[in-house]
């Protein structure tokens, strides 16, 4: 099976002045259908793994696949088509656009694969469906709770089928009892064709994935293994 | 890669390419109104300062042209007008033409219509004898002919003008000017005015004349009473000729010889309508001035624009990362934001049209013009408020675009 998400060899040194290795060779395959938490302590690399995998930065050497495709060729528009159509992206802020209803915001997540407004909107309620906030579809973001929020936020990732949703601390500002509804939930939404991939320090979301990836300094110290 | 898969949505065409990112550009403009909507206090107030700067285009562009219409039309109708004066005595007395120069001015061929005036002097017009001689309004008195209204283009505004029957009774046509010195407003079978000594009958009192402001302040009688009951004994002071439009200048050329062969030099001949294109170039001598200060007051609308979308930008961090994350584009994000600078200052443009138009239709009801506004006059302030909004969107776009997608969703 090919993996939806591979890395190899992947540095990523920033520039100075802080000139701070952010990953240091860091080799990942991960499969469809896999659930898997990232942790680590501050500063070991979580965010700069998320980045790169998600394509939003580079790596300094080494190569990033997604779906299959090498994107270290790819120029800056085409990197932009691949988040458009296989990554899907959760925010510990949510980032949802306050003068959009709740549905607009879900449709926005296939605006830029020039989807009609038609089909966007047919798609973000069936993903609102999925992700049981189908009631909350004319709401504003600031009508709903910090827990409807993350599920919107959820439901905007998904409505494309991507092969990955990279999660950045989805939890984080979230209570304890919302937040693990927010983990089961993505971790129920991996299918054969798609993988969660939750970045978390906190040691209670990393067990609702079934791999742990650990970082420390720049490096994979464990991994509970892929599942093939 | 790029094979082309059905949306199954709806009947729209298949629009997307699988891989690429891609923006029609109906969503992008959907994406700018959504940004103004968003922020609607802040998008009107900037708004309104290119509404102002392009409101005062239109008003001075249409001001102007309100002010030169009426002028205008009468240049258009008025160039083949022409005058033939006599010259003056040492005393300032005008030297009568000889009698005959209207017949010989009017065998001029290209010669269309032809009228005289032969002006009275010593003759005082007042209401009535009581009012002493001295005041006598700088009123003048002139004998014509019932074919000057048609040859001069003047309008009667009351009554009627010189007739047969005035040729023989004592009765009088005023000018506007003089109507108004002698406070005569409207006309009586009793109207009289107290002119050479006897009573006048004022049958009708002309518009005003702009091509022969010397009508405007002048009492008329018909030839024959002048000569009758006013001493009237030379020939005409001042004649009036319509000439076919394409051979004024040539007419104008052989104007002193065919009327006063004997005293060419002593002849003025002049052209009334190049008056009108100096009340013109009058009326019209600040538009320029002014056109630069709107210009101004529009560049510096276009800055306050361009500081509020630099503003913008800065705020919108989140929204770019968020946007870039979901697939836009560097150029789909710039777009986002010059589409928004250029819908801003565009509805401006067209809220200051309508302010101008409104200011312009003021103005002319004031001056009592007629309201006339060039169409270049909106056009040209539509077109300058896009072009500012285009400017002052490049900057804040290109900044928003730069933006690294990580940077700007870590900025929150």
């Amino acid at each position: 099976m090919r993996p939806a998400l591979e890395l190899h060899g992947v540095s990523k040194v920033y520039p100075p002045p802080t000139a701070v290795t952010a990953l240091a060779g860091v080799d990942l395959a991960v499969y469809p259908g896999e659930t898997v938490a990232v942790t680590g302590a501050s500063g070991s690399g979580k965010s700069t793994m998320l980045s790169l995998l998600g394509t939003l930065e580079r790596p300094t050497s080494g190569t990033v696949r997604v779906a299959g495709t090498d994107t270290s060729t790819l120029s800056d528009s085409r990197l932009s088509g691949v988040r458009a159509w296989h990554i899907g992206f959760v925010f510990q802020q949510f980032f949802l656009l306050e003068h959009l209803t709740v549905l607009d915001n879900v449709a926005t997540g296939l605006l830029y694969r020039g989807t009609g407004a038609w089909g966007r909107r047919e798609r973000a309620a069936h993903a609102l469906a999925q992700v049981g906030l189908a009631a909350r579809a004319r709401h504003r973001p600031s009508q709903l709770s910090g827990g409807e929020r993350q599920r919107a936020a959820i439901a905007r990732a998904i409505v494309g089928r991507p092969a990955v949703v990279l999660a950045d601390e989805p939890t984080g500002n979230l209570d304890s009892a919302t937040g693990e509804e927010i983990v089961a939930l993505l971790a129920g939404l991996a299918d054969e064709e798609t993988t969660i991939m939750i970045i978390t320090h906190d040691a209670g979301v990393a067990g609702a994935m079934r791999r742990r990836i650990h970082l420390r300094d720049g490096r994979i110290v464990a991994d509970s293994g892929a599942l093939s | 890669m790029s094979a082309r898969v059905g949306t199954s949505h709806g009947p729209r065409r298949q629009r997307e390419v699988r891989d690429r990112a891609r923006l029609p550009a109906g969503e992008a403009l959907a994406l700018g109104a959504l940004g103004l909507r968003a922020r609607r206090v802040r998008a009107a107030l900037s708004a309104l300062g290119i509404a102002i700067a392009v409101a005062a285009v239109v008003a001075v562009l249409g001001i102007a042209a309100s002010a030169q219409a009426d002028l205008l039309a009468q240049l258009g109708s008025q160039a083949n007008l022409l005058t033939v004066a006599s010259g003056q005595t040492f005393d300032g007395h005008p030297t009568p033409l000889p009698t005959t120069a209207e017949t010989m001015v009017g065998r001029i061929p290209p010669v269309r219509a032809v009228t005289s005036v032969a002006a009275l002097t010593g003759l005082t017009v007042r209401r009535t004898a009581a009012i002493a001689a001295i005041e006598t309004g700088g009123i003048s008195v002139l004998a014509a002919e019932p074919s000057l209204p048609a040859t001069v283009s003047a309008s009667v505004l009351r009554g009627r003008f010189l007739d047969a029957v005035s040729a023989a009774y004592p009765q009088t046509v005023l000018g506007y000017a003089a109507a108004r010195t002698l406070g005569i407003d409207v006309l009586s079978a009793t109207t009289q005015v107290y002119l050479g000594g006897r009573y006048f009958v004022v049958v009708g009192i002309l518009a005003p004349v702009s091509v022969a402001p010397e009508l405007d302040n002048a009492a008329l009688v018909s030839f024959p009473v002048a000569g009758s009951l006013l001493g009237l004994d030379g020939g005409p002071t001042r004649i009036y000729l319509r000439v076919d439009p394409d051979q004024v200048g040539q007419v104008a050329a052989v104007l002193p010889f065919t009327a006063a062969p004997d005293q060419p030099e002593a002849v003025e001949v002049r052209r009334p309508s190049d008056v009108l294109l100096a009340r013109i170039a009058a009326r019209t001598a600040f538009v320029g001035l002014f056109l630069g200060l709107s210009a101004v007051a529009l560049l510096v609308a276009g800055v306050g624009v361009a500081n509020i979308m630099v503003i913008s930008v800065l705020e919108r961090r989140g929204e770019i990362g968020l946007r870039r994350a979901l697939g836009a584009r560097r150029r789909d994000v710039a777009a986002q934001f010059l589409l928004e600078s250029a819908m801003l200052t565009t509805g401006g443009g067209a809220l200051g049209v309508g302010l101008g138009y409104v200011a312009t239709a003021v103005a002319a009801h004031l001056g009592h013009y007629r309201l006339s506004i060039p169409a270049q006059a909106p056009l040209g302030g539509l077109a300058a408020a896009l072009c500012v909004g285009v400017l002052a969107g490049v900057y804040p776009a290109a900044r928003a675009a730069r933006l690294a997608p990580v940077q700007a969703l870590r900025s929150l």
